[in-house]
């Protein structure tokens, strides 16, 4: 199994190791519950040193990349900015999701572990034609600082001058990149650097009183912001319209085209299914597969889970056009009373339902 | 990690069980099932007088990451479930082998025959390990 250069941190931290997509990761460091609140509350500090960073190279960077991906890349045309889209086949499923950053020096790539041979085949395919190089980066590890004061903790260990960045902005510190980017809904930063200096920033983070988080809550966090999970929410069989992800295909540009392009525009948007909110506030828990019935038909649960912030089960389902705001579900031969809402669940610590 | 008392046996299902007075029966889980589960967020537990067959499922535990079911040990009937749980399911994390027990069965002299069936402490560890 794979392990990221801080595995011996957590093992010291008497993390729970679990196998997360053929890496070694700690799913929780005592209790995913307490891990979830602090990163509410306070802050705290994630190794996702799994996930997939591919470096470009070359003086197409840009044109490739606008038509690799559904969303528009000449959005960050100018350097420090950042862009979350979607990687499609032609048929319009989703192969992945991923965010796009322009560095300035060259544009670089951060996509999910399971999927990263996959998108490095794809992206040498599709980039015959183009002056384009491509580099998987194993020589880079990913830490996530993420919570209301993940801008102190990282002033605590001297990194100063992020106060101006705004969400999906990054910043060069000399070899390093800070991006304001993450997966919990929170404010907060992913720092990229060399494997050679990962201990010592997690050291001095974990110093400077920083929680360490597993990927466990991790997981609830990201589902509470209403952030798609790759391979439960979505995968090659959806397209981005039932899948919460419409705001990710710019065809504002009539002259571009992308890969996907033309299978998504024969889609019905009106009679796609689509994806939302599950609240159950009876004593249940939603789970992957259980079927939501609602007033106009039907439809599936993918993720689902107990909300630490709220004390009740929330999930993500996609239902069948035509409902109102009352569902049912089945769980072990016992029906509960639900509500869909539209997501996210919270969002920067507000309460969006 | 919590201490395994050596007066509990075992099923291979990860369930405990102690005897009390009476042929009362009092189960629960381990320490190492709570921990493969995770925070425990609620318990569905059987009712007060169901009699229950030896392999049925009598309570579903909600974690976190999963929801578990826990067998019935034994053939017998119901006779007390740990309320605690209903506001408090973190006991199940905290003590598994005390606070956080599940239920209590009353089992017949034939019935609890069963119970030399069923791991000591020690066989049940050294289990773990060899699985591990």
């Amino acid at each position: 199994m794979n392990k990221t250069d801080l595995f011996q941190e957590h093992i010291n931290l008497g993390a729970k190791m679990v196998d997360f997509g053929g890496w070694n990761m700690p799913i929780n460091y005592g209790s995913q519950i307490n891990e979830h609140k602090t990163v509410r509350s306070n802050v705290g500090i994630f190794d996702v040193s799994h996930m997939s960073i591919f470096d470009l190279n070359g003086s197409e960077q840009l044109e490739f990349l606008r038509n690799l991906l559904p969303n528009d890349v000449a959005k960050i045309r100018s350097p420090n900015r950042a862009l979350y889209s979607p990687l499609l086949d032609e048929s319009g499923g989703i192969m992945d999701d991923l965010i796009v950053y322009n560095l300035g020096s060259h544009f670089r790539i951060i996509s999910n572990c399971a999927t990263s041979s996959q998108n490095h085949n794809w992206f040498k395919k599709h980039s015959e034609g183009y002056d384009v190089e491509i580099t998987f980066r194993k020589d880079l590890s990913i830490i996530a600082v993420q919570g209301p004061n993940s801008l102190n903790i990282l002033k605590r260990i001297g990194m100063e001058n992020l106060d101006d960045l705004i969400d999906f902005d990054l910043k060069i510190l000399n070899s390093t990149m800070v991006a304001k980017t993450g997966y919990t809904g929170e404010e907060g930063f992913e720092i990229v650097v060399k494997n050679s200096e990962v201990q010592s920033l997690w050291k001095k983070l974990i110093k400077a009183e920083a929680s360490p988080i597993g990927l466990g809550a991790r997981d609830t966090l990201r589902l509470e912001a209403g952030l798609n999970l790759y391979g439960t929410d979505m995968d090659t069989s959806n397209h981005p319209f039932e899948s919460n992800l419409a705001w990710t295909i710019d065809m504002n540009d009539h002259a571009r085209n992308f890969i996907g392009k033309s299978s998504l525009v024969r889609i019905n948007k009106e009679s796609s299914k689509e994806l939302v909110g599950i609240i159950l506030k009876e004593k249940g828990i939603l789970r992957s597969n259980q079927i939501i019935t609602h007033e106009g038909g039907s439809g599936i649960v993918l993720s689902g889970t107990f909300s630490p912030s709220f004390g009740f089960s929330i999930a993500f389902a996609r239902l069948d056009k035509g409902h109102n705001a009352s569902g049912k579900v089945e769980i072990r031969n016992k029906e509960f009373n639900v509500e869909i809402v539209s997501l996210p669940f919270i969002r920067k610590g507000r309460i969006m339902i | 990690m919590n201490e395994t008392p050596g007066d509990l046996k075992f099923l291979a299902s990860h369930e405990w069980i102690k005897l009390g007075d009476d042929n009362v029966v009092m189960v629960g889980i381990s320490d190492h099932a709570q921990e493969q589960l995770g925070d425990v967020v609620f318990i569905e537990l059987p009712g007060i007088g169901d009699e229950v067959i030896s392999g049925d499922e009598v309570a579903v535990i909600e974690s976190v990451k999963a929801a578990s079911e826990v067998y019935s040990p034994f053939t017998g009937e119901v006779v007390e479930v740990n309320d605690s749980l209903e506001q408090n399911p973190e006991l199940v994390n905290t003590s598994p082998y005390e606070d956080g027990w599940f239920f209590k069965l009353k089992v017949s002299d034939e019935n609890l025959e069963n119970i030399n069936s069923f791991m000591n402490a020690e066989n049940y560890l050294s289990r773990l390990d060899n699985n591990s």
